[in-house]
Order: C-alpha cells, then structure tokens, then sequence
C-alpha cells in the first residue's frame, strides 16, 4: 500500500490519516464542495472534490470515489464508518478496479447486513442469541404461537435494518399481527425488503460489544466495551473494559464473538454487539458491525493496539502476528462524543463557526477531532465533531480524569454536548453502573443534574 | 404565499430516493400539508404549508441547499 484514498470526512478520516503518515502510506482525501476547506483537507498529502455538499452527490457517490482513486493513483481505499463502510456493492467495486479494500469480503459484508442471516449464523456459532425466530418470518408460520414462545414484550425487527432503525415494539398479543404489518411496510419503504422476525425485548438493558481483529485464518478478541449510555439509539459515552459484567458473561462473548469471525473467514476488525441484562445476567446477540467503530479508541486505550494500522496491515496481505496471550488489557478507558447538537433544545443541530476550541490534555488523556477554531461546522453532515477518550489505570479514576478533562473543553461559537457530557460522568447511577440504554430518555433531567 | 424554510440544511422534495415527490408543482395541496424535508445534520424535519391552495412553482431543487429564510416554494 502506497497511497491511501479515505472514503470520510471528519474526525475518522483525520485519525486515519494520522496512523497513515506514521506507516509512511500517502493520503488522499476525497471532500465535498462543502468540506473544501475542512481540517482534513489541510492535513490529506492531496485532495479531491468529488461533489456538492448532500453526502448523495458526494460521500456516497461510488463512481465520483472511484473516479477520484483512479484520477490520484491511490491503490487503496478506506471507507471509516458510515457512508460506503457497509456497502458490499462498493467493496466490489473497489475490488473489481483493482484496488485494495480496507474492510472484510464483499460476502462478510452482506452475511453480517442481513440481521436474520447474521442471527443465524451468530446461533451457529455458539453466539448466545435472545429467543426468536430463528430467521424471517414467512407467510406459513403461525406467527401468534411462535411469539407467544418468545414471551412479551418483543420486537418485531426489519432483516435489512440496523443502527437501531426498523425496530417496533409489541407489548401484547393484541398488537402483534398489526405492528408486523407496519413493521413489513416500513421496511420495504426503508430497505427495501419486508422480511421481519421477532426477538424478544429486555427492558432495562446495557449494551456491550466485543472487538474482534482476524486475517481471515487466525483470529483475536481485543476485549469488549460498554456503550450503554445511549440517547434514541445514538452512543454518546463508551469505555472500555464493560464494567460489572460477571466473567463467565465476559469469557462467554468474547470467545463465542472469536468464533463467529472464525466460521466467517473474516478479514480486518469487527464489532459483535450484545445486549446485557445485568437481572438475568445474560448477554445475546444483536448484530455484528463490520468496520471500525467511533469507538475503537477505548479499545487501543487499553491495548496499546492501533486499530486502523492492523486495519491496513491485514488488508495489505500481512498476517494477523499476534495470539490471544500476547493481547494484555491494562486500566480503563471511557470515550465521550462531542457533537454539534443543543441538548437544552431538543438536541437540535448547531451549524456555524467555531471560534474557540481549547481541547483537554494531561496524561491519559486522548483529544480525537475532525475540526480546529475558524472552521465552519456544516449542515450537512453527522453533528460528531470529535471524541475526548480518557484512560487511568481504573474506572473510578478514570471517571475523576474525565470530570477534569470535560472542565478543560471549551468550545464557543456553536453549541455542543459538552455540558450533558460533564452532568452524565459525574452521576452516581454512572460510576454505581446502574445506567442502561434508555436511561437518558427516562431518568436524567438533561439541562441539570439528576431527576 | 411563500413557503420559507425556518433551518439550513439539504431540501429534498421525495421521502426516499425511490419514491414520488411529496407534491408536484402546479397540485392543489391543504393547509399542513408536508410539501418536502429539509435535512440537517442527518436530522429530518417536515417543510409543511401553512395555508390552502396551488402549489405554482419549486424555487429551490431537490437536493438543494437552504439556509434559514429562503423561499422554497410558492403558493396561490
């Protein structure tokens, strides 16, 4: 790999270029008319304009990347999160024009996209998996029975949905067959396919995830993360290692997650999601993410490890050269998102010029930003602006470094959620783990401290 | 009667990419009713009528950019 095309914007396509200059691979960044004069375009070796600012005509666009790639003589492509990351159709494409594909299979992609397969094929491998069908309904199964197996509440879930979106909740028989009926409809009009399935619901659930790492032969896990504290669906606070989860709960995912890549023969990083009820204390399958992640930074935190260089390493052709004992968790690390919203209001998006951005430092301390003072921010994009990630050597002083590290954040000109960021780490319910995915929803007066 | 947009943002006059517009320049539409979307920042918000009548032109395209007062479309 020579010269890297990053497929982003923002603060994922600065931290890819980041671990690029330091392997000596030149960089391509690809903008927006929009993004002409982002940071990123300051710090790419080059950059192309590939279009108008909606994400449609530009971010989105396979032929204006490809074109790009071509135009620049990268040989490689990195699609971060979002946008292209999860599109197989455009893995191929990037593959069929003889590039290199930072990312799994084109067929990984697909398998892990389809939420029915994907169940499926995490049940296969020994992934605990919440009780429900065990693939998309069809018109002969005898729908009431099946869900009367599952027990209420339960979702109804779309087989192309993900990221939270395509899922209804049923809370009684009477409401069944209606909400499968809109469920179907709105997954056609969204991902175009109406195939649905049931899972059952937990009310007060943590989210958990295991980061795995393979070369398509050999396989690691680098430990998991707890990303519950959540606000409709988004993360906004993730760390590493997930706190008080009993180590049988914690040997059972992260092994069973190893051994879903391995009957993949998955290629690069990936993420297997869970859900945890901490009042049965069992964890199960949610789905299985294939990129990187916004948060893979608590993971290096704990590690050592740079994700996006074992990225470009593996999709080079190198082997994976590391077994499970050689992978040592040291501490803590919590990661804390700072977007452009307005939580007094709605979360409403904030665009406009940033005057002031005066980032925390201090050891342990990690500023990840895909911004600097006199940009705009605009409104086009996610509202993520940047990451501040914290590590000391346990939760509590890690949430103590945080306290102090949120104070230090200074950002004028727009509004950001840096003030819901401060309330949330120093809440009891977050140090005593007692917070869950729908905890900001229903128990945090967000313009003070707890209700 | 002009119809403004209140936010910046992307207009896009169709719920989806494979979908038919919201409403056809020249089409009768009622007070309320949802004419486009504006995006901002993945956020999606209803651009909605306020009055009865024709809807006579589109000033701005779908895809296109808005910034807070501008005329999206135009109502007799």
């Amino acid at each position: 790999m020579k010269k890297l095309l990053i497929a982003n914007r923002g603060e994922i396509a600065v931290r890819i270029i980041r671990t690029a200059r330091e392997m000596g691979i030149a960089t391509v960044a690809v903008v927006s008319e929009a993004d002409r004069f982002a940071y990123v375009a300051e710090i790419a070796d080059e950059i192309v304009v590939i279009g108008p600012p909606p994400a449609g005509r530009s971010y989105l666009n396979h032929e204006a990347v490809l074109h790009a790639a071509a135009e620049s003589g990268a040989d490689a492509v990195h699609p971060g999160y979002g946008f292209l990351s999860e599109n197989a159709e455009f893995a191929r494409k990037v593959i069929d024009a003889g590039l290199i594909w930072v990312g799994p299979s084109p067929e990984s992609i697909e398998l892990m996209g389809d939420k029915s397969r994907a169940r499926k094929a995490a049940h296969d491998a020994g992934v605990p998996t919440l009780p429900g069908t065990q693939s998309a309904l069809n018109d002969s199964d005898d729908v009431p029975s099946i869900a009367a197996q599952i027990g209420y509440p339960l979702v109804v879930k779309a087989s192309a949905g993900g990221g939270g979106k395509g899922i209804r909740l049923v809370e009684t028989p009477e409401s069944l067959m209606s909400t499968i009926e809109i469920a179907k409809a709105e997954a056609l009009a969204a991902f175009n396919s109406s195939e649905v399935y049931l899972e059952k619901f937990i009310t007060h659930a943590r989210h958990v995830e295991v980061q795995i790492l393979g070369d398509g032969v050999d396989f690691v896990h680098l430990g998991d993360r707890d990303c519950s504290m959540q606000r409709q669906q988004q993360k906004i606070v993730e760390e590493a290692p997930a706190p008080d989860l009993p180590d049988d709960v914690r040997k059972r995912i992260r092994d069973t997650s190893v051994e879903l890549v391995r009957s993949a023969g998955y290629l690069g990083v990936g993420t297997i999601e869970f859900l945890y009820d901490p009042a049965t204390q069992e964890a199960a399958f949610i789905e299985m993410n294939t990129r990187i992640q916004v948060e893979h930074t608590v993971t290096e935190a704990i590690t050592g490890i740079d994700l996006i260089r074992e990225q470009l390493r593996i999709a080079s052709g190198e082997k994976l050269g590391m077994s499970q004992k050689d992978i040592v968790f040291t501490g803590h690390a919590l990661e804390f998102r700072i977007n452009a919203e307005d939580p007094a209001n709605n979360f409403m998006p904030s665009p406009g010029t940033i005057d002031v951005l005066t980032l925390p430092g201090g050891l342990g301390v990690r500023s990840d930003f895909g911004i600097i003072a006199g940009k705009s921010v605009t409104p086009y994009y996610d509202s993520l602006l940047g990451k501040i990630i914290v590590w000391a050597p346990t939760r509590t002083t890690a949430i103590r470094r945080a306290e102090r590290a949120l104070k230090e954040t200074d950002i004028r000109g727009i509004k950001t959620t840096t003030g819901l960021l401060q309330t949330l780490v120093s809440l009891p319910d977050f140090e005593h783990v007692k917070h869950h995915t729908k905890y900001i929803e229903t128990g945090v007066d967000l313009t003070g401290g707890a209700k | 009667m002009e119809i403004i947009s209140p936010l910046p943002g992307v207009f896009y006059r169709k719920p989806g990419p494979d979908k038919e517009p919201y409403v056809n320049e020249g089409d009768a539409i009622v007070a309320g009713q949802t004419i486009g979307l504006v995006e901002i920042m993945k956020q999606f918000s209803e651009v909605r009528a306020e009055a009865a009548g024709v809807l006579v032109s589109f000033k701005i395209d779908d895809f296109g950019i808005v910034n807070p007062g501008d005329v999206i479309a135009i109502v007799e």
